[in-house]
C-alpha cells in the first residue's frame, strides 16, 4: 500500500459481526482498570478529557468565589472586608487561576474529549500524554490552591509586572509560587498542543480530507498550534525570571543592564495570541452547534477555515497593544493599533457568517441556543470596546481602569464561558447520557445574563470616571460609590445563576431520564456511538463514505460501524489500535498500537513536582538530585514502547494489510516529535529575541568587558561545534547500517562521546571566558543561551544513551529502527541551534 | 429580556453619568486639549458602537422565521471583509489623527515627575534658574503645553491625571514624556495607574495649574505645601 493512496470505500469495509460480541472484546482491550486503580492508570481520552473538564470547573467555581470576595470589598469605599495583602492575593489569583486554571484546561478537555469522536478514531494519539499532562495540571494546580490557604499566594497581578515581582520588592515565595506553579501547569499546555495537532492531522479517519474535517478541528487545530508558539514566549519569561530570583542573575534589572520592558514582551508575546487560544475552541463550538439548532449547513466552510487560519497569523502581531502607555516609538504604536484593529476582521467575517447560517436555516430557540445569543449580544459589545482600546488615544485613557475590566470580561466571558455552556448544554447528553430536567437550564441562563451585564456594563462607565483596577478602597471617591454597589449586587446575582447551572448538570447526571441516540439530529461523527459513549468509541472506524463530504454521515452510520463494517473492527489481537492516516488526504498509512492503561503518567508527573516543590523552598541542591528521578521515568517512558518481539501486518479489511507503527516510517511519534521542536524552536527563538532587547534595546550600564581571551573562545566554540557536527552525522549512518548490516554499537558511542565532548567545550567555554552571569543582564543572558544549547545537548546525548541500550540488547534491526530516528531529528535541531548560539555568541565576542 | 435590558441601559446610563460624569479622576469632564479630544473620540465611538451593537441584534433577530436563500458571498465577503474594513478604517484615522495632536511637537516648558513606592517627587524649574522640589503637587502653568519628564525609582507606576491627559507609565531605567495642558487654572487630581504594591490605593498627586502670569512665582517650596 503506498502513502497516498485511497482505496475506494467498498474495498474498506468487513462483513458485519454480532455488535454485543465485539463490544465486550473491545471493552475489555480499551476500558480503564476497575477501581481505585483506574483513578490512578487511567489513559483513556473520554476519561481524561472528563478529568480536565470537571477539575478546570471546580477551579473556575474558586476564581468565582474570589472575585466575590473582591466584590464584596469594592461594594463601600472603605471596604474593610479584606486587608490590602490579602486583596492583592485574592485578584492576583482570580485572574491566574481563571486563565491558566480554568480557560486553557477546560478547552483542553473540552478537545481531548470530543476530537478522537468527532475524527472517528478511538483515542488522541498520544493516551499517556494525556494524562501526564493532567497530572502535571492538577499537581501544578494544588501548589498554587494551597499557597493560597496558606496566605502565600502570588500578589503582583496575574501579568507579574518585573520589577514589583522582583526578589527585592517581591520577598518571600508568593512570585516563585506563580512562576513555578503555572510553568509546571503550562507542561500540560504543551503536551496537549503537541497531541491535538498530531491527533487532527494523522489520526482522521480514512477519507475525511483535511480539507472537509469537522470545523470543530480546524478551530482547534489553530488554537493547538497557536499554543505552540505562544506558550513558549511565558515559559522562557517564567523561567527567567526565575533564574533572577533564586539565582540573582538580572534579566530585569535595570541597574544592571536588564529591562523590566523585557518581561512584558514575553508576557504579553503569550497573553495576546493567548485571547485567541480561548476564543478558538470557544468559535469551535458556535460553528458547530449553530448549523445543528438551525437545521442547516454552516455557510462559508472556506471563508471560516481562513478567517481561523488569519487569527492564528495576526494574533502574533499585536501584543504591543497591552504596552500603549510605556513610551513605545510613535510609528511602533500606528503600526500595532492598525494590527490590533485588523485582527477584528477574521472576526467580525465569522460572526456573519454565523448569522448567516442562521438566516439560512430555521434556528430553534433550545437551550444551547439561548447561550449562542447571549454569547452574541455580549460578544459584540466586548469586540467594540476592544477596538476601541486598540485606539491608542483612548487607550491611554482607559488603560488598567475598570473599563479594561470591564471589556476584558465581556470578551472572555462572552466569548468564552457561554459558547462554552451552550457547548456543555449541547454535549451533556452524550457525557452523562441523560436527558435535562426542562426549565432549570433557561433559569440558569438568564440569571447569569442578567447578572453579567448588571455587574459589567456599568463597569465601563466606572472606569471611564476614573476607577483604576486593582485599588482596594476608595475613601475620596464617593462618585464611584453607587456605580461599584450595582456592580457588587449583581455579581451575586451571576454567582446564583452559575450555581443554578452547576445544579442543573448534576440533577441532569442524577435523575434525568436516559437519552435518546442523536438527540439534536447533528450530522457529524461524535453522535454516531451509544450514549454514553464506549470507552472505545467505534467498534469499527468510519469508511469513507461515511466522512466523504462536508460533514460526515451522521447517526445513521452508528449501526453499521458497532456491527464492524467499517475499518478495522473489533480488538481481536487484544491492542488498542487505531488507524494513521496520511495528513491531506487521510489515505491509511499504517496501524499504531497505542500504550494501555499505566501508572506512569502520574508517576512522572509527580516526580516533576517533587523537583518543582524543591525549587520553591530553595532547596537548589536538592532539586538538581530531584531531576534524577524525572529522567529515569522519562527513560522508562520510552523503553514502555520497545516492542517485545516483531509485529505482523495488521489486516485492516479483507485483503488489505496495513504494517504497524514499529514497521513504519511517518510515525504518530515522529509527527509529535516535530510539533515539539516547533515548540522548543519558538523557545530557543524567544530567547534570541531576550539577547537582541537587552543588547540593542535597553538602556542602562555597559556590560562589563569579557573576561577569557578570544582565541580560547573562538577555539572551544568551534571545537563544540565540531563535535556537535560529528554527532549530527551518526544517527543517520547508523539509521544505514542498521537496514544492511546489523547493530552499529560502535558507531552510536561514537556519536554519544560526540555530544559528550560538545557538552564539555559548553562547559569549559561557560567557566572559563563568559563571566559571572550575576553581574550584567548581557552576560546573564548569554549565559542563559549556553544553558539552552546545553541543555538541548544533554538530551541528545540521552537519546544517543537511549539507542547505545537498544543496540546492545539487540533491538535494533532492519525495520525496526527504535529511537534512531528520533534521535536524528533531535540531533539536528541541537546543531542548528547550536550553530546559531556560536554565531551570535561570536558576534558579542567580536563587538567588545 | 433583551430588549428590556437596553431599556434599563438607556434610562439609567445617562442618569448615572450624569451625576458621575464631573469627578476629580473622570476623563469624561476633560479640563485641557489632550483629554477633550480623547473624549470626544469616546462620545463618537459609544454612538457608532451603539449602532452596530443594535444592527448585529437586529440581524439576529431577523434570522428567527422561515429559512431563506442566503448570498455567502454578501455575509462573508460584504458584511464580514469590507463593511468592518471600512469602519475600522474610519476608527484608524480618527485615532491617529487625535494622536497626532496630542503628541509633544516644538518644545515646551519642563518638568519632572519621579515616582516611587508611594509617593511622588516633582521638579520645576524655578525663578532665576533655581529648582524647585515638591512632594505632593506638580505645578504647571494654565493655558501652555507642559512636557512632563517622568521616571521611577523602584517598579513601575504610572502618571496619570484624567481630566487633562491620558496615562504615561514611569518605569525605571527609562525616561516617558507626556505633554499635558491645563486649559485655565485649578486644581486637578492625578494618581498612579499601575499597580504598584501594598500602596497602590493611596499613591496620589494633584497637579495645579496657575495662572500664567504668577507663575513661577506661586509654587511654593516643599516646606510650604499643605498637610493632605
Amino acid at each position: 500500500m503506498t502513502e497516498n493512496s485511497m482505496p475506494p470505500a467498498d474495498h474498506l469495509a468487513n462483513p458485519p459481526q454480532p455488535a454485543l460480541r465485539l463490544h465486550r472484546e473491545l471493552t475489555r482491550v480499551w476500558s480503564n482498570a476497575p477501581g481505585i486503580r483506574g483513578v490512578f492508570t487511567a489513559v483513556n481520552h473520554s476519561t481524561i478529557g472528563l478529568r480536565f473538564m470537571c477539575t478546570a470547573l471546580i477551579f473556575f467555581g474558586i476564581g468565582g468565589l474570589l472575585a466575590m470576595l473582591i466584590r464584596t470589598q469594592l461594594a463601600t469605599r472603605k471596604g474593610a472586608f479584606l486587608d490590602t495583602e490579602i486583596y492583592n492575593q485574592i485578584f492576583t489569583m482570580h485572574g491566574s487561576i481563571m486563565m491558566f486554571l480554568f480557560a486553557i484546561p477546560m478547552l483542553e478537555g473540552l478537545a481531548m474529549y470530543l476530537l478522537p469522536k468527532m475524527l472517528g478514531t478511538r483515542d488522541m494519539a498520544f493516551p499517556r500524554l494525556s494524562a501526564f499532562g493532567y497530572w502535571c495540571y492538577l499537581f501544578g494546580g494544588l501548589i498554587l490552591i494551597g499557597a493560597l490557604l496558606m496566605g502565600v499566594a502570588p500578589r503582583d497581578g496575574w501579568f507579574m509586572y518585573t520589577p514589583l515581582s522582583g526578589s527585592t520588592y517581591s520577598p518571600g515565595i508568593n512570585a516563585d509560587v506563580w512562576l513555578l506553579g503555572v510553568t509546571f501547569v503550562e507542561i500540560s499546555a504543551l503536551a496537549a498542543a503537541v497531541e491535538i495537532t498530531v491527533t487532527i492531522l494523522r489520526m482522521r479517519a480514512p477519507g475525511m480530507k483535511l480539507t472537509q474535517m469537522p470545523l470543530f478541528a480546524w478551530y482547534i487545530l489553530g488554537a493547538a498550534v497557536m499554543m505552540l508558539a505562544g506558550f513558549p514566549p511565558l515559559i522562557l519569561g517564567s523561567v527567567l525570571l526565575e533564574i533572577e530570583r533564586a539565582f540573582g542573575w538580572p534579566f530585569f534589572d535595570p541597574e544592571r543592564g536588564g529591562d523590566p520592558l523585557l518581561w512584558q514582551h514575553l508576557f504579553w508575546l503569550f497573553g495576546h495570541p493567548e485571547v485567541y487560544i480561548i476564543f478558538l475552541p470557544a468559535a469551535g463550538i458556535l460553528s458547530t452547534v449553530i448549523p445543528v439548532l438551525s437545521r442547516t449547513r454552516i455557510l462559508g466552510y472556506g471563508a471560516i477555515v481562513a478567517s481561523i487560519l488569519g487569527l492564528v497569523f495576526l494574533s502574533f502581531g499585536l501584543w504591543v497593544h497591552h504596552m500603549f502607555a510605556v513610551g513605545i516609538p510613535h510609528m511602533a504604536l500606528a503600526f500595532f493599533s492598525a494590527a490590533s484593529l485588523l485582527v477584528a476582521v477574521p472576526t467580525a467575517v465569522q460572526v456573519f457568517a454565523w448569522i448567516g447560517t442562521m438566516w439560512k436555516g430555521r434556528p430553534q430557540l433550545k437551550l444551547p441556543m439561548l447561550y449562542i445569543l447571549g454569547f452574541f449580544f455580549t460578544f459584540v459589545m466586548g469586540g467594540l470596546t476592544g477596538v476601541m482600546l486598540a485606539i491608542v488615544p483612548f487607550n491611554w485613557q482607559a488603560h488598567d481602569t475598570a473599563f479594561v475590566t470591564a471589556h476584558l470580561h465581556y470578551v472572555l466571558i462572552g466569548g468564552f464561558v457561554f459558547p462554552m455552556m451552550a457547548g456543555l448544554a449541547y454535549w451533556l447528553p452524550m457525557i452523562s447520557g441523560r436527558r435535562r430536567i426542562k426549565g432549570l437550564g433557561e433559569l440558569a441562563f438568564w440569571t447569569i445574563l442578567v447578572g453579567f451585564h448588571g455587574t459589567f456594563f456599568i463597569m465601563h462607565l466606572t472606569g471611564l470616571v476614573g476607577m483604576p483596577r486593582r485599588i482596594d478602597v476608595y475613601p475620596d471617591h464617593p462618585e464611584w460609590e453607587m456605580l461599584n454597589l450595582v456592580s457588587s449586587v449583581f455579581s451575586f446575582v451571576m454567582t446564583f445563576g452559575f450555581a443554578l447551572f452547576a445544579l442543573d448538570c448534576i440533577l441532569q447526571a442524577w435523575l434525568g431520564k436516559h437519552a435518546r441516540r442523536d438527540p439534536w439530529k447533528a450530522p457529524t461523527l461524535d453522535w454516531a456511538m451509544a450514549l454514553p459513549p464506549p470507552a472505545y468509541n467505534f467498534a469499527s472506524l468510519p469508511r469513507p463514505d461515511m466522512t466523504g463530504s462536508e460533514y460526515a454521515g451522521g447517526a445513521e452510520v452508528a449501526l453499521t460501524l458497532a456491527r464492524g463494517e467499517g475499518v478495522l473492527p473489533g480488538a481481536p489481537r487484544g491492542h488498542r489500535e487505531v488507524l494513521v492516516t496520511g495528513i491531506g488526504h487521510a489515505s491509511p498509512q499504517h496501524v499504531a498500537i497505542l500504550p494501555a492503561n499505566t501508572a506512569l503518567p502520574i508517576q512522572f508527573a509527580a516526580s516533576i513536582g517533587v523537583f518543582v516543590l524543591m525549587m520553591l523552598f530553595g532547596l537548589y541542591y536538592v532539586a538538581l538530585a530531584a531531576l534524577l528521578p524525572v529522567l529515569w521515568f522519562a527513560w522508562r517512558w520510552a523503553r514502555a514502547l520497545v516492542p517485545a518481539g516483531s509485529v505482523p501486518p495488521v489486516e485492516i479489511a479483507p485483503g488489505l494489510q496495513l504494517p504497524t507503527h514499529y514497521d513504519s516510517a511517518a510515525t504518530l511519534t515522529g509527527s509529535g516529535l516535530a510539533c515539539f521542536l516547533f515548540a522548543n524552536g519558538t523557545f530557543f527563538a524567544s530567547l534570541i529575541f531576550g539577547l537582541a532587547f537587552i543588547t540593542l534595546v535597553s538602556p542602562g550600564p555597559a556590560p562589563p568587558p569579557l573576561e577569557g581571551q578570544a582565541a580560547v573562545s573562538a577555539m572551544l566554540i568551534a571545537g563544540g561545534l565540531l563535535a556537535a557536527a560529528l554527532a549530527s552525522l551518526v544517527p543517520g549512518r547508523a539509521l544505514k547500517e542498521v537496514s544492511e548490516a546489523g547493530s552499529p554499537l560502535r558507531l552510536i558511542a561514537f556519536g554519544l562521546a560526540a555530544n559528550l565532548a560538545a557538552l564539555a567545550a559548553l562547559a569549559g567555554l561557560a567557566i572559563w571566558q563568559l563571566g559571572d552571569p550575576r553581574v550584567h543582564a548581557q552576560t546573564a543572558v548569554r549565559a542563559a543561551l549556553l544553558g539552552y544549547v546545553a541543555l538541548q545537548l544533554f538530551i541528545t546525548a540521552i537519546f544517543a544513551a537511549f539507542a547505545l541500550d537498544q543496540a546492545r540488547r539487540g533491538e535494533l534491526a532492519a525495520g525496526h529502527l527504535g529511537a534512531l530516528r528520533h534521535w536524528n531529528l533531535w540531533q539536528g535541531y541541537t546543531l542548528a541551534i547550536g550553530a546559531i548560539s556560536a554565531a551570535v555568541i561570536w558576534a558579542q565576542v567580536l563587538s567588545q | 429580556m433583551m430588549s428590556i435590558l437596553k431599556r434599563m441601559a438607556a434610562v439609567s446610563v445617562p442618569l448615572f453619568a450624569a451625576q458621575a460624569c464631573a469627578a476629580p479622576l473622570s476623563t469624561l469632564d476633560p479640563a485641557g486639549p489632550s483629554a477633550e479630544a480623547i473624549a470626544w473620540l469616546w462620545w463618537v465611538f459609544l454612538a457608532g458602537a451603539g449602532g452596530l451593537t443594535l444592527f448585529v441584534m437586529a440581524l439576529l433577530a431577523l434570522s428567527f422565521g422561515a429559512p431563506r436563500a442566503v448570498s455567502e458571498r454578501r455575509w462573508t465577503w460584504g458584511l464580514g471583509v469590507w463593511f468592518s474594513l471600512a469602519i475600522l478604517s474610519a476608527m484608524l484615522v480618527a485615532g491617529v489623527a487625535v494622536g497626532e495632536r496630542l503628541l509633544p511637537r516644538d518644545t515646551a516648558l519642563e518638568v519632572r515627575a519621579h515616582a516611587q513606592q508611594w509617593s511622588w517627587t516633582f521638579t520645576h524649574p524655578g525663578p532665576d534658574g533655581t529648582v524647585i522640589e515638591t512632594g505632593r503637587d506638580l505645578h504647571i502653568p494654565a493655558g501652555q503645553p507642559v512636557d512632563v519628564r517622568i521616571t521611577s525609582a523602584d517598579v513601575i507606576h504610572s502618571f496619570w491625571v484624567p481630566r487633562l491627559a491620558g496615562k504615561m507609565d514611569a518605569i525605571p531605567g527609562r525616561e516617558n514624556v507626556l505633554r499635558l495642558q491645563a486649559a485655565s487654572p485649578g486644581i486637578y487630581e492625578g494618581r498612579c495607574a499601575e499597580f504598584c504594591g501594598i500602596g497602590y490605593a493611596t499613591h496620589r498627586f494633584r497637579v495645579i495649574a496657575h495662572d500664567p502670569a504668577d507663575w513661577p512665582a506661586s509654587v511654593p517650596a516643599q516646606a510650604e505645601e499643605a498637610p493632605e
